[in-house]
This record gives C-alpha cells, structure tokens and sequence, in this order.
C-alpha cells in the first residue's frame, strides 16, 4: 500500500513537471513530425511501392510512432539526473519509500509521458494517407506502452549510474541515434548487409518498432517488411515477448541501481 | 539503550577510497535537546549527518535514531527525521505547496491531516501567501524556510538542519532560529545541527567540536566556553614584539599574535587591565576585552581558527552556485 502511494507520487510528480513545461512537449513532438513531412515526402516518389499498396511515407508512420515513443522513453532518465544536479533525488532518497517503488514510479513516468507523445503523432496519421481504424487503438496503445516502459527503465538504470549532465547527454547521443537508425524506422531490414542484420537483430528497440508497424499496417504486407530471424518472421506476440525481457531486466536493474545510491 | 536517548553514536567509522572521513566517534543526544556538531569545513560533519540520514552506509560502528538501526532499519529511521540540506533540495519547478504535497505523501502523512499540516508548517515560515508560486521565483530565504516547512510536516522526532543558515541574510538568519527554538518548545523536536558559525552553536544544549574526523570536545557551550578559562584580551601596543616579551616576564602571560595585535586570555579581566595600564612599559595603543567564544575554545583545542576557513568555504559555495546558475559546475 505504502509502495503503491509511493510509486504514484513519484509518477504524479514526473508528469505535472512535464505538463508545466509545454514548450518541451512542443519540441519533442516537432522533431518527428519533421521527419514526417521531409523523409516522407521527400522521398516517396523516389522509392515507390515497398509492399503492395504501402509507400515509403506509410512505411515511415509507425516507423515514427516507434521512434517517438523510444526516444521519449529513454531520454526520460534525464530526470534523475536532474534531480541530483538541483538536489531534489535526495529528498526522494531520504523519503521513506522503497527504492523499489522510486525505480517503478520513474519508469512508468517517463513511460506515460512517451506514451502521450506516440499518442499525439498517432493523429497526424491520416496527413500520410494512413487511416486507421479506432479498433486497434486498445491493442497499439498498450503496445506502445509496453514498449515505453522498457526503453524507460533502461533510461532511468543509465542515469543512475552516470553522475554528471554532460555525461549523460553524451550517452544518450551515443547510443540513442544508432539504436534509431537500426531499428528498421527508416528502412525495411530484410535487405541491409549482413553486419547491419546482425546490429538490428540485437536491438532492443527492432522489436519495438516491428509490433507497432505490424499492427498499424496490418499483418498481411507488413510481414513481408517485417523482421526475420534465421527465416522465422517475428509475429507480434514473438516480439512483445523479446522487448518485455528486455524491459524486465531493465527495470531490474533499476532497481537494484537506485538502491545503491549514496 | 536509555531512552531518554533519541540518537545514540558507538564508534562509528567512515572511509572512503584514501580518506578517514570520520574516524570512531560516539556520542548520544538527549531526546528535544538541540545538538550541535561544529568545526570547520571538511572536518566530517556532513558525513556524519549522511549517516544518520541513511544515505550513506557507516564502514563500521552503529547508529540508533529513535532506537531504530541507521544501516539495518531504514525506512523507520527516515519516518523518524526531518531534514534541511546544506544544498537546495526543493523541486523549483512546482509550486510551494505541490513540493509539500510530494512529501506529505512519502512521509504517509494520512490524507485527512494533509490539509491542515501544510497550512500549519506554511504559517510557520509565513510563506502561506505565496504556496501557489512556482518555487523557482523563491529567494534563497523564503527557499530555505520552505525546506524547514517541509522537513517538519511530517512531525519528526528529529530534524536535521546541515548548515541551515548557510548564505543567508543576517535578518533571514534570526528569524530562522527564532522559528527552530520555538519549535522545540511546542513540538518538543530533537534538532540536530551543523554549523560552522560559532554565534549559532551557542543557541545548542551541547556541542560536540569535530576536527579531522574526529570528536575533540562534546560539553554545554558554557562548560566549552570554561576551557578557555577567563576573558579575552586584545593589545596593540607600539612594539608588538616588546609588549609581548614583558607581559611573560612580568606576569607570566602567553600571549600570541594574530599580525596585527596580542591576544591572550585572563581570568577577572576587566580588574587586569588598570593594572596593565599602569605597569606596561611599552606605549599602549589600543586595548580591548571581550567575552571568550566558541572561536576562542575552537583555537583553543585545535590552534587553528574556524573563522577564515568559514569565510572562504561561503566563497567557495557562492562561486559554485554562481556556476550552476548558469549552467556550469
């Protein structure tokens, strides 16, 4: 009970700091939507058909969704880093409440925050020639979410191990722009050499972006531009699967992180 | 344990890497005493009160808080204490009373007393006007006196105070310690302090006198005081050096210089120095007479000053805060 109210302080505290600072909100929805229009248009002429009756900017859309909600996700280990920079992580840390539950409550945090922001992104999608149907939203929704709450606990371990702002701002370019681009966002994955199939086949996120490309372009021409693992192509359940362990050991980790802070 | 003991310290060590940060001290505090723990910066105060805070894990030795282990029974130790950080710890980006909300939450302060624990501890440090403003339009200290607010809502047995008083405003400063004595009066809270400024270790039941990590002293100000054995006397004269040798041939005075003036202490000054007046031989310039300090009983023990290393440690924390403004370490 105890725990409960502490994770939902922690997570309450999270999204009002998010609310209050709209302009961050606005820069971080601007920044795949510019991806959107320029890539999308740009170069579906270029490309043609990818599947029957899926061009290049229907290909990218939920390429986006996935990228938007990663990115979010991960980045939002920034907090605990910000926390210790203005002091306030040792109000957190002195406060009776488990570690356990401050990891929890800043995961599903920075993990609601992604989610809103796929969220957002998910209305432009008729501007791409996308329509999507109400009735996927109850499976994409806790897709996304899923796939949030695991790329957000592997924030959050991170910046509980990495003391200073720069440093963490390196770490998270470092890794966050490949983990991106091998992820299969831009580009069906099929057809890249083979060091590249084996980059985006220990991706983590590749099993985020599969499941929600499948979902919102239908299982039918998507599995042809899906992942395939020694000519197995992943079905959504296969991936949610992988990106749950991942999430799991993540928040594991987490946990076991925060408590060891001094 | 006794239970008139509300923290109890037995040979508690601190190491880190190549460094002794406390070297096996123990002491005990009486429950709604005020403690103080003075000495200059570094010498291991912070770490102490890290301690008994449980952020940080003695190496060795023990510590009870309300008779709760620091290192096997956390959660009830940190039900137990309030504290006020050396460095801000406030969230500026909420408002005053959503900082409070946050923590009248951790604490499991119930929800039917919230309400009424905010207005009160708010109305404490007459900040109940402003507790819809985002805290980042806070000055440094209407910020320190919310801390305070917020380290007593949940009504702890003790509340630590880090350097409370640490860059603020003489004015601020005062109201700041008329508000932690009358606290102890009504609430009957164990405040546990550190301080470097002597004039607010006297406000202290007992004083224990940290140096190097470890405890050199632990008495009541006045018995501290007592050590240094009599009144202190400044002299400037026109020939230092020569004024200095009579006075130990004459009366067997150690006096010392600080470079500009003798400073030495006697008991019964104030009837010393007509006699003096008379008898010296050396043109007096100056002379001056003043009750010993807390400083003198520091320097007294330790043949180091408090002040000038103070002085420079406020500097020291100015420039930094200065650099995190704006965006530097």
């Amino acid at each position: 009970m105890n725990n409960l109210r502490g994770i939902y302080t922690i997570w309450y505290r999270d999204i009002l700091r998010v609310w209050r600072d709209k302009i961050r909100m606005v820069s971080f929805l601007a920044f795949p939507l510019l991806f959107l229009v320029v890539f999308g248009s740009g170069l579906s002429g270029t490309m043609g058909m990818l599947a029957p009756g899926i061009d290049f900017s229907k290909f990218m859309f939920p390429g986006i969704i996935g990228m938007t909600v990663l990115m979010t996700s991960f980045m939002s280990g920034v907090s605990v880093v910000w926390d210790r920079e203005f002091g306030f992580l040792k109000e957190v840390l002195v406060a009776p409440v488990s570690r356990v539950a401050v990891a929890a409550g800043k995961t599903l945090g920075g993990a609601t925050i992604a989610l809103i922001q796929g969220a957002v992104i998910l209305l432009f999608a008729p501007l791409f020639g996308l329509t999507l149907s109400p009735g996927i939203l109850p499976k994409l929704l806790p897709v996304m979410f899923l796939v949030a709450c695991a790329l957000s606990a592997m924030g959050i371990f991170l910046a509980t191990r990495i003391k200073s702002m720069e440093a963490h701002q390196a770490v998270m370019q470092l890794l966050v722009f490949p983990m991106v681009f091998l992820s299969g966002v831009f580009f069906p994955v099929n057809n890249v050499p083979t060091w590249m199939g084996v980059l985006v086949r220990i991706n983590p996120a590749t099993y985020g972006i599969d499941p929600i490309r499948q979902l919102m372009l239908g299982a039918e021409p998507a599995s042809s531009l899906g992942i395939t693992i020694f000519g197995h192509t992943m079905s959504i359940g296969e991936d949610l699967m992988v990106i749950a362990a991942f999430g799991l050991v993540m928040v594991i980790l987490a946990m076991w992180s925060f408590g060891t802070q001094e | 344990m006794s239970n008139s003991h509300i923290i109890e310290v037995e040979h508690l060590v601190k190491n880190y890497a190549d460094l002794v940060a406390v070297n096996d001290i123990s002491f005990a505090v009486d429950d709604g005493e005020v403690f103080g723990l003075l000495g200059p910066n570094g010498a291991g105060k912070t770490t102490v009160i890290n301690i008994l805070c449980t952020l940080s894990k003695p190496t060795s030795g023990k510590a009870l808080i309300n008779g709760f282990d620091v290192d096997h029974q956390q959660s009830q130790v940190r039900q137990s204490i309030g504290l006020v950080f050396q460095d801000p710890s406030l969230d500026e980006r909420l408002t005053a009373l959503e900082n409070l909300e946050f923590h009248s939450r951790v604490y499991n302060v119930p929800a039917s007393l919230r309400k009424e624990r905010v207005e009160q501890v708010l109305g404490m440090v007459e900040l109940w006007e402003r507790r819809h403003d985002i805290v980042k339009t806070f000055s440094g200290g209407m910020k320190r006196r919310l801390e305070l607010a917020r380290g007593l809502l949940h009504h702890p047995k003790v509340l630590f105070l880090d350097e409370p008083t640490l860059g603020l405003d003489p004015q601020t400063r005062r109201r700041l310690w008329d508000f932690i004595l009358s606290l102890r009066k009504t609430e009957g809270t164990t405040v546990f302090l550190t301080t470097h400024y002597m004039d607010e270790a006297e406000h202290a039941n007992h004083i224990a006198v940290m140096d190097y990590g470890k405890i050199i002293a632990l008495d009541s100000p006045q018995g501290l005081k007592g050590m240094v054995g009599g009144d202190m006397i400044s002299l400037s004269t026109v020939d230092d050096q020569k004024a200095q040798a009579e006075l130990q041939k004459r009366y067997n005075i150690q006096a010392r210089s600080d470079g500009e003036q003798l400073i030495f202490e006697i008991a019964n000054g104030d009837r010393f120095i007509p006699t003096l007046t008379k008898e010296l031989e050396t043109e007096i310039l100056s002379i001056s007479l003043r009750r010993p300090t807390l400083d003198d009983v520091f320097l007294k023990l330790t043949g180091r000053g408090l002040r000038d290393e103070g002085v420079k440690s406020e500097f020291k924390e100015m420039a930094r805060q200065f650099g995190r403004r704006h965006g530097r370490r």
